[in-house]
């Protein structure tokens, strides 16, 4: 087995750098290593939303949350369609139409995605950064979805009369990092739009971007797409260009 | 119409995209879009029905209408009628046994690579196993150049893949140093971009390219952005050697993805204008992958793989250096396991190859799919023996940003090793002179190479 003499990249990366070698291939203790992270990953995946925890941690900051639902029945079924999960079930229409006060022009949604762990850590952490960074009057109810796919932004964005929604949402659980999140913006949110419509910060998480940093992105981009009334590849990120909040 | 009967069974195709969707091995995908086979018998007659099928007949019935769709304006357009003569009296069933024939070699394949639709590719594979897949594939060769030469017989390349979850610059090199210890990065240093804006586009380039500079690395760069922020960077003065753009099959697929094509020639010619690579001009690189059309509404009925092969004719057209079949990247929604991701990524492989794409694979899977290390290996393997013109090389098959596993170093080593294949000699000449490998292709160490290390210190 021989070793790496270049450990000191380490400093730089958490990426699987200087593992060393047992001939060419890896040497046991980071194949045993890998294997284990990749069950942790495994057993995020079946993790779920602690919505009493996250209305809790709302109205700390003065919003409010409504559960709803995709048309998603059970795990096996979200990762196999990911159609059902755009979608909201009929009972989570009547919700979002009687919710009693719908003013605003931003909408937030928070979805478990492939890690309800994600948003349970990240996204309200993330909501109270970016409030005070937001020019424009955002819903004051935070719709918290079992089930989503990004694209259920567009079907209860719709809904609301908004006109941008941001979903935050659980991304898939990587091997380093079973918890990140990402922020999906759409200008004029519709059932149907496609991904080009959409702006997206991502890796919200404890080793990746922190929570100011993305909420400076993300009210960079509400800002634009209210300017310019459109969003996706013709919004560039321009931020560290010029822009101050 | 088309029919087949077994029996007192008669089992019967509406339409040519039926009959091909239900000729296709199961994968989850096609179920997702409700087009897959309803039962194991009615599959195999769908391919017996395939089989006996004139591969003439993709020729004039367009899966999408011609004037609705520039993909399949593309691939009429284009058609090499004179060499499709010699093939033309074929039924897809007789092209499986044409392709595997001993007379077909090297030579008479890449006569045909532009007489081969990719709907006439994609049929022929749906009735062929994993081991004609791979025969076939392996006689297959397609070069291509820019600063060295990738896809040799005898020569298996990676592109190095350093990412970073907030873009670090140090953080990317360290990867990148580590990566060429291990002798990877002959196909391409490329870098995912976690923000995706033209000014730190910019400083990811010029930083690849000062080490590419510092040290005569025989290969090139690209920051993996979207092609239009890719042209911005070229018009600010960046060094771009590769152009990058994912794409699909369809018109509606790409324009799902922010582009059409016009805007990919546009980008095609912004690049070559520049004139970086020093022993060819082959300069985008795209990315693909099954299942791209239905996660964006626009598969009209059509089987994924097909649409996939669909997406090779669109990459023909702008003379790639690289394209990579993202295979396992996509989820468990349209490859749900390790057996449909291993015969996915040969299918692509082989489509690809076919049609005289320089084709590698991101041998890859998510953690949400029903797949493990083991499932790759195996792939790998398959690719070596297939022919594959590269793979990627992530620090320990683990990519922080993207959060997926892919192919590391050490397993790019593994295949070298097992099957005497060598990095494109350009760059093998490069390894072995700075001290990272010997002339048998061995990681050595050396006093030589420590020097790598000083790029960090800067």
């Amino acid at each position: 087995m021989e070793k790496d003499n270049w450990k000191i990249l380490k400093n730089y990366t958490n990426a699987r750098i200087a593992l060393g070698r047992a001939g060419t291939s890896l040497p046991t203790n980071e194949v045993l290593k890998f294997r284990m992270a990749h069950a942790l990953a495994k057993d995020a995946i079946t993790a779920e939303l602690d919505f009493l925890n996250l209305n809790e941690e709302s109205k700390k900051i003065g919003m409010r949350t409504t559960l709803v639902k995709s048309k998603i029945q059970n795990d096996t079924e979200y990762l196999q369609n990911p159609n059902k999960g755009r979608l909201l079930d009929e009972d989570s229409k009547i919700l979002l139409n009687n919710l009693s006060d719908k003013k605003g022009d931003l909408c937030i949604i928070v979805s478990d995605g492939l890690s309800a762990d994600a948003v349970n850590i990240h996204a309200i952490k993330l909501i109270k950064a970016l409030i005070p960074k937001l020019k424009i009057q955002i819903i004051d109810t935070i719709i918290i979805v079992k089930y989503g796919r990004v694209a259920i932004s567009d079907v209860i964005g719709e809904m609301l009369n908004a006109s941008i929604a941001l979903i935050l949402i659980g991304e898939r659980p990587g091997l380093s990092s079973p918890n990140s999140m990402s922020a999906y913006v759409t200008y004029n949110p519709k059932t149907g739009n496609t991904d080009e419509k959409r702006n997206c910060v991502s890796n919200i998480q404890i080793e990746g971007l922190n929570y100011e940093f993305a909420a400076m992105k993300l009210a960079y981009l509400v800002d634009q797409m209210t300017t310019k009334k459109i969003s996706g590849v013709q919004i560039k990120d321009n931020l560290s260009d010029y822009y101050l909040p | 119409m088309y029919k087949h009967t077994i029996g007192q069974n008669v089992f019967v195709f509406r339409t040519l995209a039926e009959l091909m969707a239900k000729a296709t091995p199961l994968r989850s995908g096609d179920q997702l879009a409700g087009i897959a086979a309803n039962s194991y018998q009615e599959r195999v007659a769908a391919q017996m029905a395939l089989s006996e099928l004139p591969i003439s007949e993709f020729l004039k019935v367009p899966l999408i209408p011609y004037e609705e769709d520039e993909v399949t304006r593309l691939i009429f357009d284009t058609h090499d009628k004179e060499k499709f003569e010699t093939i033309s009296h074929l039924t897809v069933g007789d092209f499986r046994n044409f392709l595997l024939d001993n007379k077909i070699q090297k030579e008479e394949l890449t006569a045909l690579q532009k007489a081969i639709t990719p709907e006439i590719a994609a049929a022929v594979s749906k009735i062929m196993n994993i081991q004609d897949l791979i025969l076939v594939s392996s006689k297959c060769e397609v070069i291509t150049r820019f600063r060295n030469t990738i896809g040799l017989k005898g020569h298996l390349s990676t592109r190095l893949q350093p990412n970073h979850p907030t873009d670090d610059i140090k953080g990317i090199l360290a990867s990148v140093i580590d990566g060429l210890y291990y002798g990877s990065g002959d196909a391409l240093i490329g870098i995912n971009p976690a923000f995706d804006n033209v000014t730190s586009q910019v400083n990811l380039l010029k930083m690849l390219d000062d080490v590419r500079l510092q040290f005569k690395i025989p290969t090139q760069m690209c920051v993996l952005s979207h092609i239009t922020n890719t042209i911005l960077a070229i018009e600010q003065g960046a060094p771009v050697d590769l152009v990058f753009q994912s794409i699909g099959g369809t018109q509606k697929t790409n324009s799902s993805f922010g582009v059409n094509l016009s805007l990919l020639k546009e980008g095609h010619e912004a690049a070559q204008s520049l004139s970086r690579g020093t022993i060819g001009n082959n300069v985008m690189y795209f990315e693909t992958g099954q299942g791209s059309s239905l996660s964006s509404n626009s598969n009209y009925g059509i089987d994924q793989q097909t649409l996939e092969s669909r997406a090779y004719a669109v990459a023909r057209a702008y003379d790639p250096f690289l394209v990579n079949s993202v295979v396992g990247f996509i989820g468990p929604e349209y490859l749900f396991n390790g057996k449909q991701i291993i015969r996915a990524g040969l299918e692509d492989h082989f489509c690809g190859k076919l049609m005289g794409l320089p084709m590698g694979c991101d041998v890859c899977y998510t953690n949400h799919a029903e797949a493990d290390q083991d499932d790759m290996d195996t792939l790998l393997t398959l690719f070596g023996t297939a022919g594959c013109n590269f793979i990627m090389g992530i620090p320990g098959a683990d990519d922080i940003m993207l959060n997926y596993q892919s192919t590391s170093f050490h397993d790019a080593l593994y295949i070298r090793k097992l099957l005497g294949l060598k990095p494109a000699p350009e760059f093998e000449e490069w390894l072995i002179n700075i001290g990272i490998m010997n002339i048998n292709n061995e990681i050595t160490h050396s006093q030589k190479q420590n020097k790598l290390l000083e790029l960090i210190k800067k």
